[in-house]
């Protein structure tokens, strides 16, 4: 494989090398090529001698894999995906099969995170718990990441009034606070269930994603390949989807790992205030509520949710952190 | 940053006849990039736009004609290449499937037959292995090859136009020639009209029949190849030529034009090049705007002494 490439060169009179940036070469070399776009400079820096095409992914991946904070948020986050998906395997008994006798009771043997304040088991609590906080985290940040798609893909792309609308609009929604948009909206439901939660953490939570969507195709917008798709007669939905959304979407991608996170103890501060989910729903946030009033005398009700909400966050934060580094030429 | 309209292009007219090149030369600024745009219908507006002209193809005012009915003609009947090749190349598209695009695009043909056309293209602009290279991304290939992927992009529905924007300004000495002779050859086989657009005299000297060199804007001045070197009739292709480093010169300080290229916002009044002409004649040039003049046969100068300059007195 190496051998043509480098008889080529000669055979056309250059040294090799001369002209393509020498395998391996640093990240200063490749984002001196064009600054700016996240994509490619990345797959010159990593062109591996003699080996498959690299692509922007393989390489990021080649560069993951020997991260351990990868592996460690990683393999947290499959965990608690898991447990989310099927608490059942974790846990024999049922979360509502409680027993007042057992009220606020300590860790034992047989119970390892003690019993809550209705007396049931709070190890299958906090199993149970983990569901609704990252189904919200997930459908929130998918949600956010349609809406910024498009958005963000049409103002970027066509400009103009197209983007006065959806920048100012996203401006309007910055303006409101955070807390006391999310008071207000979710106090107009009388039940909030996962959806009402998402739905009002999507409306007060999209304009970020969809201000980096906005920049990252003006960006790819004014690339020569796509000067060079419409001269060869690209319409331009086809210039849009395939040739500025795979070199616009990274950023937007590697945030969404981290607004998972961010979205996950937005949740959790909801329903602890009391405008999140309700009795008798289940969730970390809720727990956290309960336990408010009584961790000093009983610490264990705040800290078993408090410790999964955490480690949850962290794990999705560190994630979106070493993704975006493998993914950022300039990191190499 | 708003500063009111440039005037990039002005009054600029040029013919290109089937099989004929024709070198659109001028420093950077002048315009023939803006032209090429407004040709294909790549300008990008806002900011761009163009108030009034033509851009005749085959009888047809493409600038007239609606936008699906254009972008049939981009690609299929005029096509461009680029300075850059390596920014014209979606990075994250192999060079098969980029190349495949434009059977696919006009052609509606099936990815298999799109992909062994792809590698037939390769062939004839000369990658070597190009079946083994088919799925390679643009970054794996050095500058020469990947405008040469750019050509073989360019030419793969069998153009009538094809417009080549420096096509070689980014790549080193040898493989410019390479690359000139590539497109050269090409042309000579499909009777296609290129389009050169250069500031380099000495690319084009050997490939085109024509000549169009540019300031700020306008066309200065239009004449066969030959003609133009032997005689040039316009004080700044003068200039340009007197610019280039000659072996016999040797030893000796290099020419240059006076002065620097006009600020578009700010075009010199009369003749825009009189703050840096060696000919100019106050009341006539800083006033008047010259017309390009018939010079002789399928020549034209825009200036008003262009006897003076032809005589050659003043050199």
């Amino acid at each position: 494989m190496t051998d043509y490439r480098a008889t080529q060169e000669r055979d056309r009179g250059q040294a090799p090398g001369a002209v393509s940036p020498a395998p391996g070469t640093g990240g200063t070399d490749a984002s001196a090529v064009t600054p700016g776009v996240t994509t490619y400079p990345a797959a010159i820096a990593g062109g591996e001698v003699g080996g498959r095409p690299s692509s922007l992914a393989s390489d990021a991946w080649a560069d993951l894999r020997r991260k351990p904070l990868f592996w460690l948020s990683a393999s947290f986050i499959l965990l608690m995906a898991v447990v989310a998906i099927r608490p059942q395997l974790f846990t024999g008994q049922d979360p509502y099969e409680c027993d007042l006798l057992n009220s606020v009771k300590r860790p034992s043997s047989g119970h390892w995170f003690g019993y809550d304040i209705q007396g049931c088991d709070y190890y299958t609590r906090v199993i149970y718990g983990a569901r609704p906080s990252i189904s919200i985290g997930i459908l929130v940040t998918i949600m956010s990441v349609i809406i910024a798609l498009v958005l963000g893909a049409l103002a970027g792309y066509y400009g103009g009034w197209v983007d006065t609308l959806v920048s100012r609009s996203a401006d309007i929604f910055l303006g409101i606070p955070f807390l006391l948009g999310a008071i207000v909206f979710l106090n107009a439901f009388e039940r909030r269930g996962v959806w009402v939660v998402a739905l009002a953490l999507t409306v007060l939570g999209w304009m970020t994603l969809a201000r980096l969507m906005r920049s990252s195709v003006i960006q790819a917008r004014d690339m020569d390949y796509v000067s060079a798709a419409r001269a060869l007669g690209a319409s331009d939905t086809r210039i849009l989807v395939r040739h500025i959304l795979p070199n616009a979407v990274t950023p937007l991608i590697v945030y969404a790992t981290v607004t998972i996170g961010i979205i996950i103890s937005a949740e959790a501060t909801l329903s602890f205030l009391n405008v999140g989910l309700q009795l008798p729903s289940i969730s970390w946030g809720l727990q956290i509520q309960d336990a408010q009033f009584r961790f000093e005398s009983d610490p264990h009700l705040l800290l078993f949710p408090s410790l999964f909400l955490s480690l949850t966050v962290l794990s999705f934060m560190v994630l979106g952190d070493v993704v975006r580094d493998a993914f950022d030429p300039k990191l190499r | 940053m708003r500063g009111g309209v440039a005037r990039a292009v002005n009054g600029v007219s040029y013919t290109l006849n089937p099989g004929e090149t024709l070198a659109v030369l001028g420093e950077s600024g002048s315009g023939k990039s803006v032209t090429a745009e407004a040709i294909v219908g790549i300008l990008d507006s806002p900011p761009g736009f163009i108030p009034k002209g033509e851009v005749r193809f085959r009888g047809d005012n493409l600038l007239a004609l609606p936008e699906a009915r254009r972008r049939q003609i981009r690609g299929q009947h005029v096509a461009m290449i680029f300075q850059d090749a390596l920014s014209a190349l979606n990075p994250v598209h192999t060079v098969g499937s980029q190349i495949g695009e434009m059977f696919r695009v006009h052609r509606g043909m099936s990815k298999a037959d799109a992909r062994k056309r792809a590698i037939e293209l390769m062939d004839l602009v000369r990658i070597p292995a190009a079946r083994a290279r088919v799925d390679d991304y643009p970054h794996q290939f050095s500058g020469g090859m990947r405008q040469r992927i750019m050509i073989a992009m360019s030419i793969a529905l069998d153009p009538d136009v094809l417009i080549a924007d420096e096509p070689t300004t980014a790549l080193d000495v040898t493989v410019q020639a390479q690359i000139m002779d590539l497109l050269a050859e090409l042309q000579r086989e499909r009777n296609m009209g290129l389009i050169l657009i250069t500031h380099d005299l000495g690319v084009v000297a050997d490939v085109a029949d024509k000549i169009a060199v540019m300031y700020a804007g306008r066309i200065v001045e239009e004449a066969p190849v030959h003609e133009i070197y032997a005689n040039p009739a316009h004080p700044y292709t003068e200039g340009l030529l007197a610019s280039i480093p000659r072996v016999d010169m040797k030893g000796q300080e290099l020419y240059a034009i006076k002065g620097l290229p006009p600020n578009l916002m700010h075009i010199p009044s009369g003749c825009p090049f009189h703050p840096r002409c060696p000919y100019r004649r106050d009341d006539v040039c800083t006033t008047k705007v010259p017309p390009l003049y018939d010079v002789g046969p399928a020549r034209g100068s825009a200036c008003h002494f262009w006897e003076e300059v032809l005589d050659g007195s003043n050199r």
